[in-house]
């Protein structure tokens, strides 16, 4: 059981020097347990400054961050405990794995938490079946994997810590698009075996779309949108304003209308466009 | 934070010793320096402070700056100062006392030394890119290539490491945090500890480094950089008018400085 509860968040990189830079201000959010969050935002909107706040790896320069009801920021324990409440996996972490073998490679979040060896023996099994990596590469170097591997590989290292709150950052970037399926089915499994929340970054509209509950929107470092992917990508105007764009398939339908085919409702996935496409021409989608 | 180090302490500006040609400033760094070793008199040292205030002034330094740029050596400027305090023969300041007045003025002169060199050396760092240092120094070594001394490769080496120091601190950052996320500990336990603790650090920071190292030569190699014959720079260093005139006011700076010392200043 994790809830998020963040107020008044502000951080200030570089303070008083001349390089001095206000990273979010004022970001008052809270995430209930178990919800999909998509977060989303153009470069530098201050979304990877926002999630490291959330395990503590970063201190506010005012407000604060709740987890459980309990203040992250309270006590160095506190910090340390948020860490193995919040999983945060970074933008690219194939690039932190450093271990001679996958195994103790996805064991090194649990033994840092000072688990006792079967434990951390069956984290690790666990972890490596949700992200698909079979036991054969167990005992091989993480550097020898492929990059899709790798990347599973790192994020069952956070995985294995069993956090009641999952973060990725952009978990998909620099993957061909079977990579990326993979992994965002990876994550959903994650989410149904274990309950937890989850918050993904991302660029891409058409992954956030298709499956997280609910879409957060920052712009230069305040939340711009906050509501479920119906009601932010309705909107399409405010958000090509803040250099943001609607899925694919939002602006196929929006296009159609133009042409004078409505179909009707709102449509962020591929499926809801093939199913109001095929009702308007009468048909059912065959399964 | 890492990031909040700073190297190479360059500012970038629009000032008279900002538009200096880097030999220039090179030469003259070399000129102060001969000139501060060979003073020995107060009225020298009245001197080179006066012009080290004004090429301050001229280059825009805040004294606080200068200041922050000699921290960390301030245990060698205290280090000094007390062996010439009690190491120098003369007449003692109370009778039987060890500390002499000569010792006393010894110390300050050294002390002041020092601190006259950090703040020399920072006003030429402090007012031109490593870049600019790195060419002005090549050209201004490449008589060596006479002797087979592999002059361009040495300050290409030197201004790639120089691009790489913040990129690497960045990395670096960004492992750190990764690490942490995971629950890596490095600010606790014992020596040893914490020495073990850097391995999952290093271990990645040395594969990228290897990685971006590998990309670099590719990238060089695919625009045909074939070492320095014949290569010609975007930036011409070219001396102008305001050089001639620094380097001849060096000059006479120098000529003074022995003058005095001649006559015991």
């Amino acid at each position: 059981m994790s809830e998020i509860k963040v107020s008044g968040l502000r951080h200030v990189y570089s303070a008083d020097t001349p390089f001095e830079k206000v990273a979010i201000d004022d970001i008052n959010v809270e995430i209930p347990h178990g919800q999909l969050v998509g977060l989303i935002g153009h470069t530098g909107s201050g979304k990877s400054t926002f999630i490291q706040h959330l395990n503590g790896l970063l201190k506010p320069t005012g407000g604060a961050v709740l987890v459980d009801g309990e203040d992250i920021n309270a006590s160095k324990e506190s910090s340390r405990d948020a860490r193995f409440k919040v999983g945060l996996v970074f933008q690219y972490p194939e690039y932190q794995l450093f271990e001679e073998t996958v195994y103790r490679d996805i064991a090194f979040g649990p033994k840092n938490m000072g688990l006792e060896e079967n434990e951390i023996d069956e984290r690790v099994r666990e972890a490596a079946a949700l992200v698909g990596v079979g036991e054969a590469y167990f005992e091989r170097s993480p550097l020898e994997l492929s990059g899709g591997q790798k990347r599973r590989v790192a994020i069952a290292g956070v995985m294995a810590m069993r956090p009641g709150v999952l973060i990725l950052d952009e978990p998909t970037a620099g993957l061909d698009p079977a990579g990326c399926r993979q992994i965002l089915d990876n994550i959903c499994e994650y989410r149904e075996k274990t309950g937890s929340t989850v918050i993904i970054v991302s660029h891409s509209m058409d992954d956030v779309a298709r499956i997280a509950d609910r879409l957060i929107v920052f712009n230069k470092g305040a939340m711009r949108f906050d509501g479920t992917p119906e009601e932010v990508f309705s909107q399409p105007e405010e958000l090509s304003a803040i250099g943001l764009t609607v899925p694919a398939p939002t602006y196929l339908a929006m296009e159609l209308k133009k042409l004078g085919i409505d179909t009707g409702c709102a449509i962020y996935t591929n499926g809801q466009l093939l199913d109001a496409l095929l009702k308007m021409r009468g048909g059912e989608r065959n399964a | 934070m890492l990031k909040d180090i700073t190297l190479g302490q360059y500012f970038p500006g629009d000032t008279i010793a900002h538009r200096l040609d880097s030999r220039t400033k090179l030469l003259l760094v070399i000129i102060y320096i001969v000139g501060l070793f060979n003073a020995n008199g107060w009225y020298s040292y009245a001197l080179i402070i006066l012009l080290t205030g004004l090429c301050m002034a001229v280059s825009k330094i805040k004294p606080k700056t200068a200041l922050k740029g000699m921290k960390p050596l301030v245990i060698i400027i205290i280090l000094t100062a007390l062996l010439n305090i009690f190491y120098t023969d003369g007449t003692p300041i109370v009778e039987g006392w060890i500390i002499t007045w000569e010792g006393l003025a010894r110390a300050a002169m050294m002390s002041l030394r020092i601190i006259l060199l950090i703040v020399g050396t920072f006003m030429l760092t402090y007012t031109t890119s490593p870049i600019a240092l790195t060419d002005g120094l090549e050209l201004m070594l490449n008589p060596l290539k006479k002797i087979k001394i592999p002059v361009h490769e040495m300050a290409m080496m030197m201004s790639m490491a120089l691009r790489f120091i913040p990129i690497l601190i960045e990395e670096t950052d960004k492992i750190m945090s990764a690490q942490k996320a995971r629950g890596a500990d490095f600010e606790t336990g014992s020596l040893a500890k914490r020495a073990k603790a850097l391995l999952p650090i290093l271990v990645p920071l040395f594969v990228s480094a290897f990685r971006r190292a590998d990309e670099l030569a590719v990238a060089m190699e695919s625009r045909c950089y074939h070492g320095g014959s014949g290569r010609t720079r975007m930036k011409q260093l070219k001396m102008q008018g305001i050089d001639f005139a620094a380097l001849l006011l060096g000059a006479l700076f120098l000529a003074v400085i022995f003058v005095m010392k001649k006559f015991g200043l």
